[in-house]
C-alpha cells in the first residue's frame, strides 16, 4: 500500500515539476470557459448541464496527454529497469501511476468549482445535479486515465501512446452516437459500452449503481490489462 | 549466496544467454567480462528481476525466482548500464524517493544514510541539482547511490566504468574495491584490465556461453603456462625464421604476426611450458647477423586468454 502511495506521490509531483501542469491546466480551462460560456447566456438557464456535457470530449484529449509519458516516457529513458529492479510488484507500478494520473485529472477540475460558485450568485442553481456532476467527472476521469496508461504501456513512444490514448477515449465518447451504423441486434450492448450515457446520468443527479459498476469496471479492466502487458513485456 | 543453473533467454529466435551456470559466493567480487554483444548486460538482467528467463533457475540466499522475486530484489542493489535515472528530479529527492521504495521509511535514518553515500560516492556539491544537468561521471556516482541506498548485501554493477574518463573510471573502481571489502559484488566489463585489478573471480561469457569460470590468478597462471614469445627480427623473411627456430628445436611452433615483406619479421613463438626459452633464442640469433627489435613474454595474460576465448567461437 505504501509502495503505491510514494510512487504516486512522486508521480504527481513530477507534473509540476515540469511545465506539463500549468500548460494542460491553462489549455483545460480556456477550451472547457469558452465552449461553456459562449453559448450560457444565451440560454439563461443557470445549471452546468452544458458544462458536463463537454467533459467526456474534452477529456478524451486532455487525459491522454497527461498519461502518454507514465510508461513511455520511463522505458525511453530507461528508468523502468531502475524502477522495475527496486522491490516494487508491477501492481504498485500500475496503481501508483493510475492514482498519481486521476489525481492530476481532479486538480485539473478544482478551479472549474468557481462555475457553480457564481452561478450560484446570479441565479437559483441546484446543487444536486452539480455535485452528481462532480462525482461522475471523478469517475470519469478514472476510467480516462486507465485507458491512457494502458495505451502508454504499450509503447516507448510518447506521440503514439497519446494517439492509441486518445482513439479508445475518443470511441467510448461517440460510440452511443454511432449506434446509427450498428447492426440492430448488437445495439443495446454496444449502447452499455459507451460512456456518454452512463456520466450524463451522474450530471442529472442521478448516482446509479450500474453507472459507478460500469465505470469501476472499465478502470478495472484497463489496469489489468496494464498489468498484463508489463508482464508481457519483460 | 547466488546459484544459477541453466539460465536461458532467447530473444524470439536469437539466443542471447545459453545455459549459463554460476554460483557467487558471500563476500566475492565477480567480474563477469565478455565482447559487445555476448549476453552480459541480458544475464545481468535476468538476475535482477527485470527481465524474465526463457528457461532456467535462478536462488540467491535459498529464495528462488519468481517466488521469491520482491524478496531478492531488495536483497540487492542494482546500478543498470549508463546509469538511467529520473532527468527531472533533483538529487536529493531523487535518493529520498528510492529510500522510501526500498522500505526506508524513518525519516532520521533517511537522512543517516544520504550522509553516509554522500561521502562514499563525492555527491555533496551535487544534491540539490536536477539530475538532467549532470555530467556522466556523476550520474554514474548518483546511480552508485541509489544502488547502495539500502545497504544491500549484493551489489550488481553493469559496465559502472563504461564511458568515463580514467581520473572517474580510478574513483569507481575504488568505491567498488571499498564495498567488496564487505559485499558480493558482481560487474560486467569489457576492459580487461579493470576485471584483472579488481575482481576475485572472473567469469568470460561468450556468444552467451560461459567459457572460463575461475580465479583471477590462476586465470592468469593459466595463460603464463602458454608461454608465448614474441620476437621481432630484422633481415631474414618469414621462411627463413620459421626454418630457423624448427631445426633449433622440432617442438616450437612459429606464427606470421605480419606479413609485409618490406618490415622486419614479427613472429609468435609458442614455448615449452616447463622452462623459458628466451635466453636460448638470443643466443641462437646472435650467431646469425640479424637484429633483434623485440624480444618479449607475453604478460598480459588476460587480454591473451580472452582473445582466445571469445575468437575461437566467434
Amino acid at each position: 500500500m505504501s509502495q503505491i502511495k510514494i510512487i504516486a506521490l512522486k508521480e504527481f509531483k513530477d507534473y509540476f515539476i515540469s511545465p506539463i501542469a500549468y500548460i494542460v491546466i491553462a489549455l483545460f480551462l480556456i477550451v472547457v470557459g469558452w465552449f461553456f460560456f459562449s453559448t450560457f447566456f444565451i440560454y439563461s438557464r443557470a445549471d452546468l448541464r452544458d458544462f458536463f456535457a463537454l467533459l467526456p470530449m474534452v477529456f478524451s484529449f486532455f487525459v491522454p496527454a497527461l498519461t502518454m509519458r507514465l510508461f513511455a516516457e520511463e522505458k525511453n529513458v530507461g528508468s523502468y529497469e531502475t524502477l522495475l529492479t527496486m522491490p516494487v510488484s508491477f501492481i504498485h507500478i500500475a496503481l501508483g501511476k493510475f492514482f498519481a494520473a486521476t489525481l492530476f485529472t481532479c486538480t485539473m477540475l478544482v478551479p472549474t468549482l468557481s462555475y457553480p460558485i457564481f452561478i450560484s450568485l446570479i441565479g437559483d442553481l441546484d446543487w444536486g445535479p452539480v455535485a452528481g456532476g462532480y462525482i461522475g467527472a471523478v469517475f470519469l476521469a478514472g476510467a480516462y486515465c486507465a485507458m491512457g496508461l494502458f495505451a502508454s504501456a504499450l509503447t516507448r513512444n510518447q506521440i503514439i501512446a497519446f494517439i492509441i490514448g486518445c482513439a479508445l477515449c475518443f470511441t467510448l465518447t461517440i460510440i452511443n452516437r454511432m449506434l446509427f451504423f450498428m447492426p440492430p441486434e448488437i445495439v443495446t450492448v454496444i449502447e452499455y459500452f459507451g460512456a456518454n450515457p452512463h456520466f450524463a446520468n451522474f450530471s442529472k443527479g442521478i448516482l446509479d449503481t450500474r453507472d459507478i459498476v460500469y465505470f469501476i469496471s472499465l478502470i478495472s479492466i484497463f489496469l489489468f490489462s496494464t498489468h498484463l502487458v508489463m508482464q508481457e513485456k519483460n | 549466496m547466488i546459484e544459477i543453473q541453466d539460465l536461458t533467454k532467447y530473444y524470439n529466435d536469437f539466443c542471447a544467454v545459453d545455459h549459463v551456470s554460476l554460483s557467487v559466493r558471500p563476500g566475492e567480487i565477480m567480474g563477469l567480462l565478455g565482447p559487445n554483444g555476448a549476453g552480459k548486460t541480458t544475464t545481468l538482467r535476468m538476475l535482477t528481476g527485470y527481465f524474465k528467463p526463457t528457461s532456467g533457475q535462478i536462488s540467491v540466499k535459498d529464495l528462488h525466482m519468481p517466488e521469491h522475486t520482491l524478496k531478492i530484489k531488495s536483497l540487492m542493489g542494482y546500478l543498470p548500464e549508463s546509469a538511467p535515472l529520473y532527468h527531472n528530479m533533483m538529487v536529493y529527492d531523487y535518493l529520498i524517493y528510492v529510500a522510501r521504495l526500498k522500505g526506508l521509511k524513518d525519516p532520521a535514518r533517511q537522512l543517516e544514510r544520504l550522509h553516509t553515500l554522500t561521502d562514499l560516492c563525492g555527491l555533496s556539491g551535487i544534491m540539490h541539482k536536477p539530475i538532467a544537468t549532470l555530467s556522466k561521471g556523476l550520474k554514474q556516482r548518483v546511480g552508485l547511490a541509489h544502488a547502495m541506498m539500502t545497504d544491500p548485501e549484493i551489489l550488481i554493477l553493469d559496465e559502472p566504468t563504461s564511458g568515463l574518463d580514467p581520473n572517474q573510471i580510478a574513483e569507481i573502481r575504488s568505491i567498488i574495491r571499498q564495498i567488496g571489502r564487505k559485499k558480493t559484488v558482481i560487474f560486467s566489463t569489457h576492459i580487461l584490465s579493470e576485471a584483472e585489478a579488481t575482481c576475485d573471480r572472473i567469469v568470460i561469457i561468450n556468444n552467451g556461453k560461459v567459457v572460463a569460470d575461475d580465479t583471477t590468478t590462476r586465470l592468469k597462471q593459466g595463460a603464463l603456462q602458454d608461454n608465448l614469445i614474441r620476437l621481432t627480427l630484422k633481415g631474414p623473411d618469414f621462411k627463413t625464421v620459421s626454418q630457423f627456430f624448427t631445426d633449433m628445436d622440432s617442438n616450437l611452433s612459429v606464427t606470421a604476426l605480419n606479413t609485409d615483406k618490406d618490415d622486419p619479421v614479427r613472429v609468435e613463438i609458442q614455448g615449452p611450458p616447463d622452462r623459458d626459452i628466451r635466453s636460448d633464442i638470443y643466443l641462437k640469433i646472435k650467431e646469425t647477423d640479424w637484429i633483434i627489435m623485440e624480444l618479449t613474454r607475453e604478460t598480459q595474460a588476460l587480454e591473451h586468454i580472452f582473445q582466445k576465448l571469445t575468437r575461437e567461437n566467434t
